[in-house]
């Protein structure tokens, strides 16, 4: 017996119009005899076809989850304070500016969690920066990130308090560290949110997060599961600047010695990015592609990045011709960066390219080809010999920042 | 002993065009091609098994679609000794936790495996969820961001973890989960030979009752998320072009950027 698909063109209703094959972001619906025919091998069910559907032709069974969660035991906005060498990193505080906001809107407390190795220094900071209370593990084994120990006590407080959502960095500690929690405690989890909100009447978390490389942005709930847990890149959400007159709780949890055990031993810790800053946290990024030419001339875009204090960032082209190592590389396969300036030499713009930089505040593009794509993304455009350029903006910006 | 490579199929990057007109994405008829970090994972789990003996066997996983065996058929024609692809209208809809569970499930079911690969991210979601997932379903360590595998055997191995700053070196038993960054090699090009397998394999489909999943645990019931709205961000504003000799150009930028150049 063949199966009843999810969702259904109501052939008597749909027009062929077409405002649902321009609608779908996987390319699943064409028009055949003029009706609407969807392809369900490559249909995810995520309904942009039916909002657009101005004449109700699109079924779409929604099913509700059943959920035996209590939604009331669970409150609170949590923001997990990644810290390295003791220091709570800064996509934490940008974190807790966002997870004030949402804290105020649900009228609920804001906490903060702080895992590592004598790190209560930092809680004064958490505090002042808008947490309401800090939950700090203080460990010797916690002091750098290991997947095990982390994930079981994060687990555990989790499991102890309840919070309803819970906000982390989209870091490399991040990343696998929280999809590991949600897992565990079978709750819902997105990445890279580049808008979180409440809505309202039904307080839940409305998490937007650009997809397919920033083409198409959706909009995601977790209606029957808590916490709701996301991440956030770097830069994305704006820190508050520090209060110091503002009151907050440390509270201090201990758990068992098996709890810190882990499986993987972490052996060494290397250090490579001396004379730039990380390009996750950068302001500024400059960045050369294959107009540089050859490996000596990025010397040049170099020296324009220290004149800004700025992060020097690659194309995948210079990489792989190897004249700068990977962990420079911004794109699709290399880091994705939202500065507040990014300026593009000799770079001509590729999908790829434009995918990792694309939601850069103000983008410079400095390229010979006036037609090269870069241009189309670029806030001030120059066509022009970058060999001449880069060298008189390091001279300017030198002047204005001596 | 099994080397496992968990891929995705996904839409080519570079076969994506905006319509001029609109300003929108361009989907109809965009090719379909193995994630690229995959690409990575595929090749790193081949040199694996050339490093720790030929009787090692490298099988390819995938979750999607019937039309997910082309790439299937490409991870073979690469030296990839076998492919399933787990498909069945009740995956449709999955998210990263159910996707997760649905793959650990298939591996579960071949069992014997040292080391399950995959690529850091799929280029189309870019959530870097599903390995740490898997690993957590089955409950055995992970290394992430993985650009070099310093040492290996069956019983351990010693690799690089790419961080903000450099890297960490980590040790960890097997069976273990690994996500690979790009710099850890260059996937190696089909060789005539592989075409030729791949051409003729067969690949197995494996339903969610083949591999024994909850019902409850996959697709759209599955998955704790729902997505509520899917739009196109407006488009970039059009930029301005700044003319001149190079010192004139400079100084106007330099008036422009003043305020972010000085922190503002």
């Amino acid at each position: 017996m063949p199966q009843k698909e999810m969702i259904r063109i109501v052939m008597d209703k749909c027009t062929g119009c077409t405002l649902c094959v321009k609608a779908c972001p996987f390319g699943a619906i064409t028009i055949e005899a003029k009706k609407a025919v969807i392809d369900i091998s490559r249909c995810t069910l995520c309904g942009a076809c039916v909002e657009v559907c101005k004449f109700k032709a699109i079924e779409l069974d929604k099913k509700e989850a059943k959920t035996s969660v209590d939604f009331s035991l669970y409150k609170d906005v949590w923001v997990f304070a990644e810290q390295k060498k003791g220091k709570v990193q800064s996509v934490a505080y940008e974190l807790l500016g966002k997870g004030r906001e949402l804290a105020d809107k649900l009228g609920v407390d804001l906490c903060a969690v702080l895992l590592g190795d004598k790190v209560e220094a930092e809680c004064a900071e958490l505090v002042a920066r808008g947490a309401d209370k800090v939950y700090m593990v203080d460990n010797p084994k916690l002091k750098a990130y290991l997947d095990d120990p982390y994930t079981k006590v994060l687990t555990r407080l989790v499991g102890k308090y309840k919070p309803e959502i819970v906000l982390c960095g989209a870091t490399v500690i991040g990343r696998s560290l929280i999809s590991r929690v949600a897992v565990t405690i079978n709750a819902g989890l997105t990445a890279d949110c580049t808008g979180l909100d409440i809505d309202e009447k039904e307080k839940i978390l409305l998490q937007t997060r650009p997809a397919f490389g920033g083409n198409i942005m959706a909009t995601i709930i977790t209606p029957n599961h808590r916490p709701q847990m996301s991440t956030v890149r770097h830069k994305v959400m704006k820190e508050l600047s520090p209060d110091t007159s503002r009151k907050g709780e440390i509270i201090k949890e201990e758990f068992s010695p098996e709890t810190f055990e882990s499986r993987t031993v972490l052996k060494d810790i290397v250090e490579e990015i001396e004379e730039t800053v990380n390009l996750a946290e950068a302001d500024i990024i400059v960045s050369g592609g294959r107009g540089v030419g050859a490996p000596e001339n990025f010397s040049m875009i170099k020296e324009l990045a220290l004149s800004l204090n700025a992060a020097l960032g690659a194309s995948r082209a210079s990489v792989d011709a190897g004249w700068i190592p990977y962990s420079h590389q911004v794109g699709q396969t290399g880091k994705t960066v939202c500065p507040k300036l990014y300026i593009a030499c000799g770079i001509s713009g590729q999908i790829q390219h434009l995918i990792g930089m694309q939601s850069s505040d103000v983008i410079i593009a400095i390229n010979k080809d006036p037609d090269a794509p870069i241009f189309k993304v670029a806030t001030y455009g120059i066509v022009g010999d970058i060999f001449k350029i880069v060298p008189a903006l390091t001279k300017e910006f030198k002047k204005i920042l001596k | 002993m099994k080397i496992l490579v968990l891929i995705k199929q996904v839409p080519d990057t570079t076969d994506v065009k905006i319509d001029p007109v609109t300003n929108t994405l361009k989907r109809e008829g965009v090719a379909a091609v193995i994630n690229p970090f995959d690409m990575y994972a595929i090749e790193e789990a081949l040199r694996v098994k050339e490093r720790i003996g030929r009787d090692a066997e490298v099988v390819a996983i995938s979750m999607g679609p019937p039309q997910a065996k082309e790439a299937l058929k490409e991870a073979i024609s690469m030296g990839c000794d076998s492919a399933i692809l787990l498909s069945d209208r009740k995956f449709a809809g999955s998210d990263t936790w159910a996707t997760s569970y649905t793959l650990s499930q298939a591996v579960k079911k071949i069992g014997d495996y040292k080391v399950i690969f995959c690529g850091k991210q799929a280029s189309d979601g870019d959530t870097a969820q599903v390995g740490p997932g898997v690993s957590m379903h089955l409950d055995i360590p992970q290394v992430t961001y993985v650009k070099k595998i310093e040492k290996i055997d069956g019983e351990k191995a010693t690799l690089e973890r790419m961080t903000e700053e450099g890297y960490d070196i980590i040790e960890t038993p097997l069976p273990a989960v690994f996500t690979v960054v790009k710099e850890i090699n260059e996937p190696r090009l089909p060789s005539l030979k592989g075409k030729m397998k791949a051409k003729k394999a067969e690949i197995p489909v494996w339903s969610a009752e083949d591999i024994g999943c909850e019902e409850d645990k996959i697709g759209l019931d599955g998955s704790p998320t729902r997505v509520v709205k899917v739009f196109t961000p407006a488009p970039r504003e059009g930029g301005q072009i700044i003319a001149g000799e190079a010192d004139e150009i400079a100084v106007k930028l330099a008036v422009v950027l003043k305020d972010i150049v000085l922190g503002g």
